[in-house]
Parts: C-alpha cells; structure tokens; sequence
C-alpha cells in the first residue's frame, strides 16, 4: 500500500467505524423501544433468561468460588506483613462486590452469553429466519432481539450478586478454615467496612449497566453479521472483543463517578 | 421441556440471585446493625467537625445509638452544625457532652457522648451545650513545636 493510498483508507476506515457506532446508537434506540412489547410477552423473556442466565450459572459460580480462593490467599500474604491479616474479610467483601464481581461477571458473560447470542441472531440472519419474519409483518426486533435484550439486563446483575457472594464463601474457607484467621473478626470487619447502598449497591449498578452493554452489543453484532458461516465466526469474535472492551472502560468511567474521593 | 420446567428453573436462577444479593447487604455489609426504628433528633455545634462524615455513628460508652444526618456551617456563629438522630429508646440528660472521637489512630471519625447527670433529659430538636471539636494533627504539631520551643528558651 502506497503512502497516498494509506491516509484515504485511514480516513475510510474512520468514517466506516462512526458510521457502524451510530447505526449501533440507533439499534439500541430500537431495542429500548420495543423493551414494554418484550416485557408484555413475557414468556419470551422468561425463556430467553433460562437460555442466558441458568446456563452461566455453573461458570459464574465455578470462577466466583475460584476468585475467592485466590483473593484470600494473596491478600493474606499482603496483609500479614502490616499485621492486619483480621482485615482479609473485609479487603475479599470489598474487592468482589465493587469491582470483580460486576467485571469479571461481565467479561464471562460477553464470552459465554454473548456469543451465544451473537451466533443465534446471525445464523437466524444467515438461514433468512429474520427477513421471513419481516415478510410476515412480525417485527424481528420486538419478537426476537427486545426479549434477549432485556434477558440480558436481568440476568447480569443476578449473576454478579451470586459471583460476589459465592466468592465470599470461598474466601471464607481459605481464610478461616484453611489459613486460621479468626472467624469473628472475618465477619465484622467485614460486616462493619461494606457499605450496603455505596458498596453493594453502586456494584449492582455496575452489573447493570455492563448487562445491558454486553447484550446490546452481542445482538448488535449478530444483526450485522455476514449472512454466511464466516460472517458469523467474525462476528462472535468481534462482540467477545468489543464487549470486553466496553465492560473495562465503562468500568473505569463507572468507578470514577461511584468511588471518587469523598467530599 | 415444556413451558413450566423452564418457567420454574428460571424461578430457582432468580432466587438464587435475589439470595445473592439479600446475603451480600445482610452478612457482608451493614444493613442489619442500626435499626430502622423510631428516632428524635438533635443538633451540636463544633468549632471544628475535624473528619467528620454524614452517617457516621454516634457512640456512647462505645455503643452505637445513632447516626449523624446533616452537617452544616451556622452563618452567625461560624461554628459546624451536627444534626443527628438518636434511638428514641435511649435517653440523654440535658447537660450531656459531645466530642468527636476517632476510631482506631487514624480511622473513622464519630461522635462520642458522655451522659451528665440531670434529671431532664434531651427532646427533639434540643442542643447539645457542652462539645469538644476534633483533634486536628497541625494544631497538635504546632503545639508540640512551640512547647519545645519554650522549654528550649527557658533552659538558656
């Protein structure tokens, strides 16, 4: 590629890409649309939620006992050389309900749930299931993507709740049944340092808003997939990147706004 | 499986999901340890509140009997006005001091009140007459600085 080639594809490239994040900007519109028709047929939302939410519960709960385990483990280590090794409660509690149980949750649940997604509205697209709907005058939106959308939403911050709390016992058992700290102390510190509406409740917050971009993103990349079997492979990988992405940096700008020095 | 088996495993996902969220603000944050019961409150001022934060606790003996609700500055007496609610099951004389304590050497600060002894006790919308501000670590430096300044001068 000549160097008088690269500058117009760059700003093709550019333009392309604004252009997709403003349709996307319109999809979402279309998808808070039809959310009051998804939510008046609810058994669509009801097994949409079973297809998203039962099936990521063994992974969710599986990684949530796992991060427990690790964060007692490692915080232990750092916490003995100070003497404050009672705290470890309180430092397992904090770290899982305001940051890795709404992240890591959100990150599982682009590459389990999202992809799922992504590959069933693209393969629906490829095998032409979408436009036979439109022929039908049934709005594909409403009857098929509003519902997953708003599975999607209620399913993410359920998830994150059982991630935090599962991590909770699992750090429970490292700390005081396999390393010995005091089990009194576990509880209360923790106890008397979680905040419930600034700690648990900004984390439920969180998990929301990355249920809603997760999803939103998944079925965005599914509807715009390439109706053929590569089309959708690229198209799943896309949605795990760009959702990953998206839960990291709203993840930053949401701890900014949450969790910024107190007045 | 038919509509009612996933009906119900989905049943079962959400009240796992609700007993998530009900065992993280129950067991690991504080929802459960002030009571949401009836409450008066009462008003101190301070020359200076030091660290102080909306709801953080009053204590007296140690024991939690109420939180602080507003904090504001008085426009006449450039004092810190301290609202706070207190447990309508416990009540305090009217000569009852307040002093702004802090928990551990460099935690959280409270409010810490020491009982008087009058017969009359403490109503809604009473203040506390008798206060004690917080301890502010420059002043206490400065302190420290001078006395040894002092004590430097009258060896010479």
């Amino acid at each position: 590629m000549t160097a008088s080639n690269l500058l117009p594809a760059l700003g093709r490239r550019a333009i392309n890409l604004l252009q997709r994040l403003g349709h996307s900007a319109f999809f979402l519109l279309d998808l808070v649309r039809n959310t009051p028709t998804a939510l008046r047929r609810f058994y669509l939302v009801i097994a949409q939620v079973h297809a998203i939410g039962n099936y990521s519960l063994v992974i969710i709960a599986a990684s949530g006992l796992a991060v427990g385990f690790v964060l007692a483990l490692q915080g232990y280590y750092t916490l003995s050389r100070y003497g404050a090794a009672e705290s470890l409660g309180l430092l397992v509690a904090l770290s899982l309900v305001r940051e890795l149980g709404p992240v890591v949750t959100g990150l599982l649940f682009a590459g389990r749930a999202g992809t799922s997604l992504t590959a069933e509205i693209g393969l629906m697209k490829a095998g032409e299931q979408l436009a036979a709907m439109e022929m039908m005058a049934v709005d594909p939106k409403s009857r098929v993507l509003a519902p997953r959308f708003v599975a999607g939403a209620i399913s993410m911050p359920l998830l994150a709740a059982i991630f935090s709390a599962v991590g909770i016992m699992g750090g429970y058992v490292v700390g005081v049944l396999m390393i010995g700290i005091d089990p009194g102390a576990f509880w209360s510190q923790m106890q008397s340092g979680v905040d419930v509406w600034d700690d648990v409740g900004n984390g439920i917050i969180k998990s929301v808003v990355f249920g809603v971009a997760c999803t939103f993103i998944a079925l965005y990349q599914g509807y715009e997939a390439e109706a053929t079997p590569e089309g959708v492979s690229q198209a799943t990988t896309r949605t795990v990147v760009i959702s990953s992405l998206a839960v990291l940096g709203l993840d930053f700008v949401l701890t900014a706004l949450m969790f910024s020095t107190p007045r | 499986m038919g509509r009612k088996g996933i009906e119900t495993l989905v049943g079962v996902f959400v009240l796992l999901g609700l007993l998530g969220v009900v065992f993280l603000a129950l067991k690991a944050a504080n929802l459960a340890s002030f009571s949401t019961g009836p409450t008066y409150a009462i008003t101190a001022r301070f020359d200076n509140i030091g660290g102080l934060k909306v709801r953080a606790p009053v204590k007296s003996a140690g024991v939690t009997v109420g939180r602080v609700t507003a904090i504001a500055l008085d426009p006449q007496t450039y004092q810190g006005r301290v609202t706070m609610e207190l447990d309508a099951n416990v009540k305090f004389p009217t000569d009852t001091s307040a002093k702004i304590l802090t928990a551990g050497l460099l935690g959280d600060q409270y409010i810490g009140l020491e009982p008087g002894g009058s017969d009359k006790s403490l109503g809604s919308g009473d203040q506390i007459r008798m206060t004690q501000s917080a301890v502010v670590l420059e002043n206490l430096i400065g302190q420290f600085l001078y006395n040894k300044a002092a004590e430097g001068a009258e060896k010479k």
